[in-house]
């Protein structure tokens, strides 16, 4: 009763949400949901210069994402702008080229709301190895500096003391959240990227309490979160991303309702 | 030779220089095993900047650092983790090595608080989540420890405890310890070498020879500078926590 188109979103989908899970978890604890949203930002402009020069769309959002990455550290060490405001910056200038881009670009047809949004009949075969080879690196590589990284959110200084390299690690991070944002701005678009990386990080620390238990649960929720959203998108056609980020806001009220069961029984 | 097999770190004129303004500048120092270093001084003297250089996560902007240790612990002086974070004492206790969860019961059990392993870190009182920060140091069996004001928060029976816990881990693992703190008591009574601290350093030694030190009495007032003299003139012939505290 499935079409193929269908099946390869679903397969894409979950293999994102896998990813989403940790490093949203780590968003969350670093208080990074804004520079996730720059990122996701800029994207757009990836995409564009992708059409422009015929190139890997999800190799070119990576790029962008990278350089604004950089732009941002290099730019909080030359002006005397706090980190919020140049995150706005950013992500509005990187937007509004992107935007310009698609203008000058008239001879494509562009799916500009698929661009945003996330579009499900875009997923292809090839796009499933990407999500699930792209991802496995990803996670591979977050295995391995996992407790360096993990060690620096907690406290920067102790782990520096105490020879965990946090400066490396931390530059890694960046790299993976700007890959994670290439994998995953066909399904859900660019500009609920960062919803799929905070909404189900956020559900698990609802109900969670510990760091492990926390990234479990929130990849089960991602999971849960893309597989009854896509069904949704399917069922009443609609976009794919905000079908998936209307599911995982769902869980998160239902996710709330532990927390409130607990607060009234301490207040008795 | 054999003072060379116990060097740790050695500071030779380092300074750091932040926007063109030096925070500490021509510090030297040296750190042996088995030995205690404190370093005093007036608040933003630039103790917590000496002691980051000593342990790497500062650059010194002149001078040299030789570092020989090879597992430093560090316990910092303010560390206030995100509430975003779930996260148990365990879980703590495990933040930069494995450790067996023998060895994290007997630490936690040194600082008096094997009770709240299970528990969140943000549910501890301030007092108890400094001997958390303890525990997790000693737990990693380092040879260069380095404490920043460790027992700040902690009630005085706690405070006299964990200071001779600093002593008899000091002896006990052999390592090399330096310490901030503004307990003049202790630093008098246990330490083996004091530095003063101003931005330089005002002067440094025994804690014997520096109570006598003009800049020292300069530093922390006559008053001051007189009871201690007279405590570690009564320490002579008496314990150590016997309560003849000023405050």
């Amino acid at each position: 009763m499935f079409d193929d188109f269908f099946i390869r979103a679903l397969v894409a989908g979950v293999g994102i949400a896998i990813v989403a899970g940790p490093l949203g978890c780590l968003v969350i604890w670093r208080r990074l949901s804004y520079f996730g949203d720059t990122l996701s930002h800029s994207a757009l402009l990836g995409v564009t210069l992708a059409y422009s020069f015929s190139l890997n769309i999800a190799f070119s959002v990576f790029v962008i994402s990278a350089v604004v990455a950089l732009l941002l550290v290099s730019l909080q060490k030359r002006t005397k702008l706090a980190g919020d405001s140049l995150l706005g910056l950013l992500a509005h200038s990187t937007l509004a080229i992107g935007l310009v881009l698609i203008g000058f670009l008239s001879y494509i047809r562009f799916d500009l709301m698929g661009l945003l949004f996330g579009d499900i009949l875009a997923v292809t075969t090839a796009d499933i190895g990407l999500v699930w080879i792209g991802g496995s690196i990803i996670l591979i590589i977050l295995y391995f500096i996992w407790k360096s990284l993990f060690s620096a959110t907690v406290n920067y200084d102790l782990s520096a003391a105490e020879g965990m390299r946090p400066e490396v690690s931390n530059f890694i991070f960046t790299l993976l959240l700007a890959g994670v944002i290439a994998l995953s701005i066909k399904m859900i678009g660019a500009l609920l990227i960062t919803g799929l990386l905070l909404i189900p990080a956020a559900i698990a620390r609802n109900i969670s309490n510990s760091p492990r238990q926390m990234i479990v649960i929130a990849i089960l929720s991602g999971i849960l979160s893309v597989v009854v959203g896509l069904f949704a998108s399917l069922e009443i056609n609609t976009s794919s991303g905000p079908s998936i980020i209307v599911v995982a806001l769902i869980l998160f009220i239902i996710s709330l309702v532990p927390l409130e069961i607990k607060g009234q029984l301490q207040k008795r | 030779m054999n003072e060379n097999n116990s060097l740790l770190v050695r500071l030779k004129d380092c300074g750091v220089q932040k926007s063109s303004k030096w925070i500490v500048k021509g510090i030297s120092l040296e750190i042996h095993k088995g030995k205690i270093v404190t370093l005093i001084g007036p608040n933003g003297s630039g103790k917590t900047t000496t002691a980051k250089m000593a342990l790497n996560i500062l650059k010194s902007n002149e001078g040299s650092i030789e570092n020989y240790s090879t597992k430093m612990a560090y316990v910092p002086q303010k560390i206030s983790i995100d509430w975003t974070m779930p996260l148990r004492v365990i879980d703590f206790m495990n933040l930069t090595s494995h450790i067996n969860k023998g060895e994290i019961i007997e630490a936690l059990e040194l600082t008096g608080v094997q009770h709240l392993i299970y528990n969140e870190i943000h549910n501890l009182s301030g007092g108890e989540f400094q001997r958390v920060l303890i525990a997790r140091a000693i737990a990693k069996k380092p040879d260069l420890l380095v404490l920043d004001e460790p027992v700040q928060g902690v009630d005085f029976n706690g405070e006299i405890a964990l200071y001779n816990l600093i002593k008899e881990i000091c002896t006990k693992f052999n390592c090399g310890i330096l310490l901030i703190s503004h307990d003049l008591h202790f630093v008098m009574s246990a330490t083996d070498h004091v530095i003063c601290l101003n931005g330089h350093i005002c002067c440094s030694g025994s804690p014997k020879s520096i109570v006598k030190n003009s800049s020292y009495i300069e530093l922390f007032g006559e008053h001051n500078a007189a009871t201690l003299s007279l405590y570690q003139h009564e320490h002579d012939h008496s314990h150590q926590t016997d309560g003849s505290v000023k405050n």
